[in-house]
């Protein structure tokens, strides 16, 4: 049965997913910042997210107001428990996402401001990655409150899933500039993108491999019969685009490794939802225990269902109008 | 206040110290860019309906000061969104289920409207020509007022609850009415009050800085008129803005009479007529204020409209439900008296202008350069004063602050508040510095757009890299 709490649980995953892509290829190209030379390859670079930067982190905005609307219950326990990592990604986005205006305002010190969005965009990613490690190796709970530490999220598999996002996302990131830049920044991106795949998938596969020992529950989740028949497609599937983008990477195809790394990111996400369902926060809090008021429920779903057709209308709009390379001209 | 806290209560009162920090210099960019997106917005009209290059020039200069001031307005945002979370779960768990979907709404019909258009605005006049460009800066404009709908809808909720039920676990439920939720008593006022606040705060910085250029050279028809149009806007709003002070005012007495009673300073009762106090010591451990300066019966004749009125004073609430009168005192006073040196000034602007010396009244445009802050302040200490004034609640009346805190331990809280401070003082100084910089350079004819300035060598994405291209939209991010 399709309940309004189920379908919000979609739409949240769909926020973050959103999130995680966008937001994801322009960490990424922060990520990698250091390694395009000063002058025509940075800004190359900066130029190919500056007019779209704004809209991709407002799906963050998205995913915690969504998250605070929908499911109350789990932002409160949430966002306590990962406190130090997620004011070190506010600190990390205020850093990198100043560095967009301010890089120009003053070239004296552009090279500080290239390294603010490189760090800044480095540990957003990183924090973002230890947080869903710090939630899928469980919170601890008790009664409507976090009751742990506040240190409780750092573990070795946290660590691992923080390096998997960065690396994801410096995939995402090189695709991306692969699409949008031209002469020796081109020729660098497929460079980039290939090392990120490798690792992308050598961290994706550790990953995979460690959460099923985390909990009986994932374990079960994905190695017990019916279960495993249903599921053995997920890493068919995650091993067939791999090969794909390694080879349309290879041929330097423009386009198609930018959609296999979105491909391998809707696959981990499907992979995610496997693990946790019906956990937000897994083995503790359900969506249903989280859900807010039905009255809340209804209230956004009507906003969503009217508003969001509509950006994603002007998004693809603002996407539209500054398609293609950035080009190379224009220097004065 | 910090005396002698235990532990939980340290917490508490660094968890308040760090909303209280990044709120207000949250604030202070959008103060300033709801202002200017309008102004903009209406720059550009006047250009494409006058085809004057003087309205272009102004638009692009202003434009590059808006870039720099919106970006630090979104971080800072940013960080807003997740502290509610952080700092504040027990009151996002009780009432998340009617606050969340009005921020939800914030998000869906503003943020993304703002974040959608900013690119085009900013860098795609060259892409999608002069009509479709005039209408993402109204798209982005637009957006800015309709944040401000839904956040001071949040907050005058919070101020003012209504349209709600309890749960018997004590969380807020939505009633059977959005529309009691969202238009509760003191939204109106708030958001008219402080959205023309914004026009205020963006007016007296536009109409500093024509008044620094003036100051340098009267010819400069640029300066001349981002003067007048600045001191339009505080001749003929800033008397508004008192007279919905005052209705702002009375409003507060009907719902929070507390924290009018520190406003005004009044500790005791006065059964027969309430005298004004224009200054004091507000001394809250004797309930008393000392070295008052008062006028007789005057604050009964504002409030009640009646010399002889009756007003009670804070001996009339419990102690331990009294607001903090110091801080709310006098900055309500600082805001008041800003407001009424602005209306000062709009008029002195009025008597120039009849006399034909707008342009060359040094005295005048070296107070105009003065008040170039004066809105930041004003809306700060304005701030202030509703915030402080409801303690001590979140949701009035009904849940405190003490009971909204995070189970966090004082030395994360510690360590945060003071990366926060570190970072904001050194990062947003420094863009403020950047637009000082921008505000020194006199605007001039045939002002670089975004995407050409030299400082920009290139500039957004092309279908082709085409040669047309290089003089439009190639620049860069500004
Ligand atoms: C959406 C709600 C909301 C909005 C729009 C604002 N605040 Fe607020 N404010 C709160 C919600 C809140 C709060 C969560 O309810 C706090 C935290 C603790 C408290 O008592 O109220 C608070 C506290 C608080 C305090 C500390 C009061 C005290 O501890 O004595 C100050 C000084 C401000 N705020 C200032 C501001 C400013 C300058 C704002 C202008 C942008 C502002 N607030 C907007
Ligand atoms: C606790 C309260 C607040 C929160 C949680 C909050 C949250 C945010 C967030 C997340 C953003 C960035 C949006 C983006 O990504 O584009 C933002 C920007 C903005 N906020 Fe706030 N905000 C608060 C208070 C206010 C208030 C009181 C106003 C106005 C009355 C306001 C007006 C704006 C505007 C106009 C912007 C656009 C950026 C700018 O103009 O600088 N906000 N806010
Ligand atoms: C002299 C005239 C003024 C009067 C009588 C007045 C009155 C008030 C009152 C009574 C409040 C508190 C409302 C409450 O929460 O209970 C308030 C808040 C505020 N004031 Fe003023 N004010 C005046 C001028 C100004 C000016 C000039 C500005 C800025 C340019 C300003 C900005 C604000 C802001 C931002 C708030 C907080 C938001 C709100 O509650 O509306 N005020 N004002």
């Amino acid at each position: 049965m399709i309940d309004l709490t189920t379908i919000w649980a979609l739409i949240i995953a769909f926020a973050v997913l959103m999130y995680v892509v966008m937001d994801g290829f322009d960490l990424g190209i922060g990520i990698l910042f250091p390694w395009f030379d000063e002058g025509a390859e940075r800004d190359q670079a900066m130029n190919a997210i500056a007019p779209v930067w704004d809209g991709n982190e407002t799906w963050l905005v998205l995913g915690g107001g969504g998250l605070l609307a929908a499911f109350p219950l789990a932002y409160a326990i949430i966002l306590p428990a990962t406190y130090p990592l997620i004011t070190a990604m506010m600190l990390g986005l205020v850093f990198r996402g100043v560095a967009f205006e301010f890089r120009w305002r003053d070239p004296r010190h552009r090279a500080f401001w290239d390294m603010a969005f490189f760090a800044g965009s480095l540990v957003a990613a990183l924090a973002q990655g230890v947080t869903l490690g710090a939630l899928l190796q469980g919170i601890h709970v008790e009664g409507r409150a976090y009751a742990g530490g506040w240190l409780d999220w750092l573990s070795p598999y946290s660590l691992l899933t923080g390096a998997g996002v960065v690396a994801g996302y410096a995939l995402l990131g090189a695709c991306w500039l692969a699409i949008k830049v031209e002469g020796s920044a081109e020729d660098k991106a497929f460079r980039f993108a290939k090392l990120a795949a490798f690792g992308t998938l050598a961290l994706m596969a550790a990953v995979s491999l460690a959460t099923p020992f985390l909990a009986h529950q994932y374990f079960q989740r994905w190695f017990t019969e019916p279960m495993i028949f249903w599921l053995a497609p997920v890493p068919l599937v995650t091993a067939a685009f791999a090969v794909a983008l390694l080879r349309a990477l290879h041929k330097r195809q423009p386009v198609r490794p930018f959609l296999y790394a979105l491909g391998l990111f809707l696959l981990g996400m499907i992979g995610l939802g496997v693990s946790m369902w019906p956990w937000v926060v897994p083995q503790s809090i359900s969506i249903w225990d989280a859900a807010a008021p039905e009255r809340s429920q209804v209230f956004m779903l009507i906003g969503v269902g009217l508003i969001m057709p509509l950006i994603l209308g002007y998004t693809g709009w603002a996407y539209w109008v500054f398609r293609g390379k950035v080009g190379t001209h224009g220097y004065h | 206040m910090f005396a002698g806290l235990d532990p939980q209560g340290t917490a508490l009162v660094l968890a308040r110290m760090q909303f209280a920090f990044t709120v207000s210099f949250h604030f202070i960019f959008p103060a300033f860019s709801i202002g200017l997106a309008s102004y903009l917005a209406v720059l550009e009209a006047l250009w494409l309906k006058t085809g004057k290059e003087l309205y272009l020039d102004l638009f692009r200069y202003w434009l590059k000061i808006f870039s720099v001031a919106f970006a630090m307005g979104v971080v800072s945002g940013l960080v807003m969104s997740y502290q509610f979370g952080t700092n504040w779960s027990v009151f996002s768990d009780k009432v998340g289920g009617v606050i969340g979907p009005l921020m939800a709404y914030e998000v869906l019909t503003a943020f993304f409207l703002e974040a959608g258009f900013l690119g085009v605005m900013l860098f795609g006049m060259n892409r999608v020509g002069r009509r479709l460009h005039f209408g993402a800066t109204l798209m982005v404009a637009v957006g800015t007022f309709i944040s401000a709908f839904w956040i001071l809808s949040v907050n005058s909720w919070m101020q003012t609850p209504t349209g709600f039920e309890m749960s018997p676990d004590g969380r807020f439920l939505p009633g059977s009415s959005w529309a009691a939720i969202i238009f509760n008593p003191s939204f109106p006022y708030r958001l008219v009050h402080t959205v023309i606040a914004a026009y205020l705060t963006t007016a007296f910085v536009v109409g500093a800085v024509g008044a620094w250029h003036l100051l340098k050279d009267r010819a400069n028809l640029h300066a001349r008129k981002m003067f007048s149009m600045a001191m339009w806007m505080a001749a003929l709003v800033a008397p508004v803005q008192i007279f919905v002070g005052d209705a702002h005012g009375l409003n507060t007495l009907e719902h929070q009479p507390a924290k009018v009673m520190a406003m005004e300073g009044h500790y005791q009762s006065h059964p027969d007529g309430a005298p004004l106090y224009l200054f004091g010591i507000p001394d809250d451990k004797n309930q008393r204020l000392d070295y008052a300066i008062a006028i007789p019966k005057a604050s009964s004749l504002i409030l009640k409209h009646d010399l002889n009125a009756p007003l009670a004073g804070l001996d009339t609430v419990a102690p331990d439900k009294r607001p903090p009168v110091w801080i709310v005192f006098w900055s309500f006073r600082i805001m008041v008296g800003l407001g009424f040196l602005m209306l000062g000034l709009g008029l002195w602007s009025l008597i120039a202008r009849m006399r034909k010396r707008l342009y060359d009244w040094p005295m005048l445009h070296r107070l105009a350069l003065l008040m170039g802050p004066s809105g930041f302040v004003a809306v700060i200490a304005g701030w202030v004063t509703t915030e402080v004034g409801r303690q001590p609640y979140t949701v009035y009346g009904l849940l405190t602050t003490a009971d909204s805190v995070s189970p966090i331990a004082a030395p994360a809280v510690a360590a945060s508040l003071a990366a926060f401070v570190v970072v904001y003082f050194a990062v947003f100084g420094i863009g403020t510095w950047y637009i000082l910089h921008l505000m020194k350079d006199a605007p001039h004819p045939h002002e670089p757009a975004l995407e050409e300035e030299e400082r920009a060598p290139i500039r957004s994405a092309g279908i082709t890299p085409a040669q047309h291209m290089d003089a439009q939209a190639d620049g860069a991010a500004s």
